[in-house]
This record gives C-alpha cells, structure tokens and sequence, in this order.
C-alpha cells in the first residue's frame, strides 16, 4: 500500500512538472557514400554552430538546441525515411542538402506544417512563398548562380558577351539542368553563345565532353556538378590546359576537396558562393574555445572553416536566427514548427546582425517575407589559390538578374500552383 | 584532311586508352569468375579499398584513428612519416593478400557448393562491408594519390600530330601509361596461368574443382592466391583511376564501367576483358562524337551497355567466352 502512495505520488509529481524543452533541429547528413566529401563539412560546420549556441548561450532564448543527425546517404528514399521517423520528435526545420530529397520533402513538410530550408539548392522557383508555402531557399538558388555567373562575365568583359562561347558543364540530373533555362534566357539577351555538356552520374570519365571542349574553344566554361564530377573535370581541364581564370563552377563545385586533388593545377579556379569563405571571423574563435577545445566538435573536429562547414554554418546560423524571430513574434521561447515558419518569413537579415553574431559581411543582406522565400539572390565569385591553398572572395556579393528569374520563378511556381490546386498562401 | 575526321581520329585514340581503363576493372572480375565461378560485386570497392589504404600508408595515416581517438580521447592522426611510393605499393599488396585469406576463411570456405547466387549475394555483403571498413580504417575525405605518374597532355603527340596533320591530338600521359601496365599486367597473367605450376592449378580448379581437388590441388590455397591476384589488380585499377579524381568513394562505382566489358569480352578470358574494353571505349566515345549532340549528350554510360547487348544477341557467352554446354 506504501509502495502504491508512493508511486500515484511520484506520478502526480512528474505529471505537474514543465516538460524538458528543447529546440529539436534535424540534420538529415550524409557521411558517409560517394558524396561523403561534401556531406561531412556542411553536417559539421551545421552541428557546430548549435554546439556554440547550446555552450556559450545556454540555446537560444535560453531553450537548449537538440540535433538529430539522420544518416541518408545522399539517398532520396533514404532521406524520405529520416524525415518520417525524425518529424515527430518536434522538429523545427529540415534541411536535407539534396535536391532529390528536396522534391519528396516539400508536399510532405507543406502537409505537416514543418518548414523547409533548401539553402542554394532543391526547387528554385519555391522563392515564391505565395505558392510553397513551407519552402525557403533564400539566400540564393540555382537560377541566381546562373545568372550570378553570367553577370561575373559580363563585369570582367566590360560588360559585353556578344559573340561569346560559353560551354555549360552539368551533371546530367534534374540538379544539372537547373540552369539551362536561365542560361537560354540569358544568353539570348546578351548575345552568347551556349553549348550545352551534360555529363553523366557520377561523372568519373568526361574524356568525351573535354576533348569536346577542346575542340570548340569556348571562352569561358561553367560547371554544375557534384561529387567525383567536379574533380574530374578539374583535372581534365588542367589537362587539357583550359585557362583555369575562365572556368567558374556552381557553389556545389567550389569546396575545399574539389580542388585539392587536382594539386597546383587547379589554381586560379573560380566557383561561385552566397556566403564568405575562411575562418576570419570572430565566431570561429568561439568555436575554438567553446566547441573544439572542450572536444565537442562534429565528427572529426578537422573541417573548422572549409567552404563547405562555413556553409553548414550559415545555414544552422539561419536557422537560429529564424528561431530568434519566431520566439519575438509568439512570445514564447518553446517555439512550434508553425511558430518557426512565421519566423523564417519575417526573417531579415542586416549586416548589423551578422556583426553581432561574429560574421561580419558574411553573407549579403536580405529580408525574407510571405511572398519572397528566397531572400534577394546576391551571388559573390571566388577564386581558389592552390599554392596557399585558399579560396577568396573575388568579386562581391552582387544583385543577379531578377527580371530574367523572377520571371521564370513566376512561371514555373505558376504551373506548380495550378498542376496541385494550391490556393494563394499570402492573401 | 577535314576536320571531323582528324577529330574522330582523336575520339577512337582517347576511346581505345579509355577502353585500357575499363578493362583494369573487368580484368579482376574475370580473374575470380574464372577460378572460382563467382561474380564478385565487391570488386569496384576492392579496388577503393586498396587505393585508401596505399594513401594511407604513403601519408603514415593511422588506421581507424576516428575509433580510437573517439574511444580513448586521444587526438592522433598520423605517424609522422611519409612512404615512398614503391614501398607502400609492396606494403598495399601485403593488405590485399590478407584481404583474400580474410575472405576465404571468413566466408567462401563457408559456403563451397553453394548456388552462383549465393556465392554472388555473399559478395554483395562483402562489398558493403569493405566500403563501410574502408570508411572506418581511412575516413571519407577525398585524398590526393600521387606515385609519380605522369599526367596531362602528351606533348610529342600533340606536336607530331600537328605537323602532320595540322591539328594536335590530345591524349593523356595518364591514359598511355595505364596502357602500358596493362599490357604488362595482361602478359604477366597469361604466363602465370599457362606456365606455372600455380598457374595450372588455377587453371584445373576453374575447369572442374572437384577433379583438380582429386589430383591433390588444395582450393582453399588457389582461392587465397585468385582473390590475392584480383586484390593487386584492384590496387592498380585504384591507382589509375584515383590519380585522375582522387581517391573516394566514388571509386567503387568503376565497377559499372566494367560490366558491359565483360557482357562483350566474355566473363572467363583475360585477352576477352582487354578486348572488350577497347570495343566498349571506342564504341562509346565515338558514339557520343557522332550521334551525342543531336540525342541530347550523355550517351556514354547508356551506349555501352546497348553495344554489349547486340553482341550478346549473336555470342551470349561474349566474343572471347567459354560455351556453356549442358547435358541432360
């Protein structure tokens, strides 16, 4: 009889107590696979940023940040399968670094009230939070880098690419084609000439599509690959001497371990970025103090500052801003997944902010709204130094053309609209 | 002469070095299925394997450092010292020789006997075992393999070229000396199979086990000594193909560039697998020159398998294959 007292007791008690809260932020990584390389930095630089917060700040607005970091291997149904089993323990945002994840996610977090942030990656034209209502891409996506590479052009050729040859490079998936659209548009408007490579998965042999482009001397050659692609076409462009000032690549084939295995070839480089390179900034110091030295760092502790982690962290820096926001709007620092998509809308980003956190003029400004999930496309240019071995922000982040993507961003988001009967989110 | 047809010229010259590449790969398929009538899935992550583990011991990378720095708190990563490239390749060897006793002790000795499609699912396990062991013992960043091969345009080439036709070809020092060790590789394996008393054990265990077993050939050794053979094939296969992206997990995926090679060249001949690559290598580049830009480009991966097809349809057992008899 004791013993039942005691237990009704202890069961009253715990029922009356405030559950333990938490921020419950999922990482749907991959470390491992062909993708591996890339996977590891973003999944680091992504834990290591709530890591400081959780260490230094005691999380954000006091409510510790938990990461649930889900295997996929780079792997859509593999990625499906992290969401399904990970969306019920309260998470905030996805952000599955796949755009083929991307695709299966967004009915599922639209229908489950969970935002998305696909950040430079996944559906372009869910910019448009009129109609994807749960899907953030800001603070660039695929059709800002083409354009965003076609302005870095037209700046180093006083602004004059008529009777150019532009050779586009892709990884021949529905990620590869992402720009062509904007690229036809483009080189319609400025007089350029594209010739179009695809390459195929995963993109070990391109003897075919280089000894191509030796033979059409274009004057410039972009790139829009993932994985073993972009070294290959590192090397095979070194060797076959294309000018390395002259071939730019998407975001997604500017890391670190794309260029290293080409060695001294592949200096001069150029790939394009949203967001600033190195670890010259005052929030890697706390990271030293507050996650590596107490050897808390992600996986190996050895990617601190490598594009890929710094972009990892941009995101993870995001999100935490998204939740700053959510927590003001709702007065509540137990923030829903609902709360944090009116967070992610109001979301703006200041120079002043970025000051603030320690990464001053690390990304461009912007300001998230309803109707705008894609943040104001400013795309910067670097350029990697192989004898040093490190990238540098070449050119600033600079306004890509809207006129050309919003109009294309309108069209395509337009067709989705109507294709699924999805009614006007921001009326 | 035109230009498109000096250009073709380059295309079959670079399809014919790519073809050398294509058949490394399927040379270890073959060395296997012939001994032991055993499709080896895990050939492509044989060949990563060896490869991370001659970066390894070049770097003095220590193994499974993840683990034991997460087990014991310890920070160590490397030794300290560097490999010469000669050495670690022995030392690499060494690796595989123990990878082929692991195997067969662990597992094929297990399962002698066996249905093709057991023996093949096994080796299905063992492949997403090695790439998860890889992983473990060498981590996953992308290394940089240099033994000193030479790579990039072939200078006298181009010059020749140029002043006999006008325009230089471009092929890749990489791609001559791949040629080359293959050409050595394949000789070295046809006078140890035809003139060693290894060799013929092979040869009689691949022909009937059950016979050679009779006549004193222990299979547990030739199928120590095959899946040591097929290791040090993977090691050069790796060495080729990740001194031109470096060496990842991407890797294991030149198994697929091995497969319509061995459809086409026959699972069991070693001049068949050489052969058919350079079939495949040619075929496809000149395909992707001739027909690519009018079918949308990226015609290499699917061409190969459709030019494997057609042969089978008229030699299924491939242009260089053993016929299949079966008595009632």
């Amino acid at each position: 009889m004791k013993l039942k007292v005691t237990s009704l007791a202890l069961g009253a008690l715990m029922a009356a107590a405030p559950a333990m809260a938490d921020l419950v932020m999922p990482s749907l990584s991959y470390r491992t696979g062909p993708y591996a390389a890339g996977g590891i930095p973003f999944a680091d630089g992504y834990a290591d940023y709530f890591t400081l917060l959780n260490e230094r700040d005691g999380g954000i607005g006091g409510v510790p940040v938990r990461l649930l970091e889900c295997e996929t291997g780079y792997n859509t149904e593999k990625g499906v399968e992290c969401y399904e089993s990970t969306k019920g323990e309260g998470a905030l945002v996805y952000q599955p670094l796949s755009t083929g994840i991307t695709y299966q996610l967004i009915p599922k977090t639209t229908a489950d009230d969970i935002p998305l942030h696909t950040l430079g990656y996944g559906r372009t034209s869910a910019k448009n939070g009129d109609v994807f209502s749960h899907t953030f891409n800001y603070p660039a996506n695929y059709w800002d880098g083409a354009s965003g590479a076609i302005n870095y052009l037209l700046e180093v050729n006083d602004n004059d690419l008529s009777g150019k040859k532009i050779a586009l490079v892709y990884h021949n998936s529905a990620y590869g084609k992402e720009p062509i659209r904007t690229l036809e548009t483009l080189a319609e408007k400025h007089g350029f000439e594209l010739s179009l490579l695809p390459v195929d998965h995963p993109g070990q042999e391109q003897k075919s599509q280089w000894l191509q482009i030796r033979r059409d001397r274009p004057d410039n050659v972009i790139m829009w690959g993932w994985g073993v692609m972009n070294q290959v076409a590192i090397q095979e462009a070194a060797n076959i001497r294309f000018p390395m000032e002259d071939f730019i690549g998407i975001w997604w084939s500017g890391g670190d371990h794309d260029v290293l295995p080409a060695g001294e070839a592949a200096d001069g480089y150029k790939a394009l970025t949203f967001h600033a390179v190195g670890d010259d900034f005052p929030v890697f110091d706390d990271i030293q103090t507050h996650v590596v030295d107490k050897g808390l760092a992600a996986g190996a502790g050895d990617q601190v500052g490598n594009v890929l982690y710094n972009r990892g962290l941009y995101a993870a820096m995001l999100a935490a801003e998204a939740v700053k926001e959510a927590q003001e709007i709702h007065g509540v620092a137990d923030i829903t997944p609902s709360m944090m998509r009116d967070g992610m809308e109001a979301l703006e980003m200041t120079e002043e902010r970025m000051a603030a956190l320690g990464l001053p003029n690390f990304g461009p400004a912007f300001t998230a709204s309803c109707e705008n999930h894609g943040g104001d496309g400013y795309v910067g240019v670097t350029q990697w130094d192989a004898k040093n071995q490190t990238w540098s922000l070449v050119s600033d982040f600079a306004p890509t053309d809207g006129d050309v993507i919003g109009a294309l961003v309108d069209e395509d988001s337009g067709a989705y609209a109507a294709e699924n009967n999805i009614p006007s989110n921001c009326n | 002469m035109p230009d498109q047809l000096l250009f073709a010229m380059e295309v079959t010259l670079n399809g014919l070095m790519a073809g050398v590449l294509y058949a490394l790969v399927a040379l270890g398929f073959v060395l296997i299925f012939k001994a032991s009538g055993i499709f080896n899935y895990a050939q492509g992550v044989m060949a990563l394997f060896a490869a991370m583990t001659l970066v390894g011991i070049m770097k003095g990378q220590v193994p499974f450092s993840h683990l034991i720095n997460a087990i014991f708190g310890t920070d160590i990563h490397y030794f300290g010292w560097h490999v010469p490239s000669l050495i670690a390749i022995l030392l690499t060897c060494v690796v595989m020789v123990g990878l082929a006793w692991c195997v067969q002790y662990f597992i094929m000795r297990h399962l002698v006997n066996q249905e093709p499609i057991i023996l093949f699912m096994a080796t299905i396990g063992l492949a997403y075992f090695l790439e998860g062991f890889s992983d473990l013992m060498w981590g996953s960043e992308i290394k940089k393999l240099d033994v000193g091969l030479p790579q990039g345009i072939n200078e006298t080439i181009d010059r020749v070229t140029f002043d006999w036709f006008g325009y230089g070809f471009f092929i890749d020092n990489l791609d001559i000396v791949a040629t080359v060790i293959a050409a050595l590789l394949v000789v070295a394996l046809v006078v140890f199979s035809q003139y060693t008393r290894e060799g013929r054990a092979m040869r009689a265990v691949a022909d009937d086990h059950q016979a050679a077993l009779s006549v004193g050939v222990s299979l547990n050794f030739i199928w120590v000594m095959v899946w040591s053979v097929a290791g040090f094939v993977a090691l050069v296969a790796g060495i080729m193909w990740g001194t031109k992206s470096g060496v990842q997990f991407s890797l294991s995926l030149i198994a697929l560039k091995a497969l319509p090679v061995l459809m086409l060249g026959g699972f069991t001949s070693i001049p068949g697998a050489i052969v058919g690559g350079l079939i495949i290598g040619v075929g496809e580049k000149l395909f992707e020159f001739a027909l690519g830009p009018a079918l949308g480009g990226a015609t290499e991966n699917w061409f190969a398998y459709v030019l494997a097809l057609v042969f089978l349809v008229f030699r299924p057992q491939g242009l260089f294959g053993e016929k299949i008899i079966e008595r009632v």
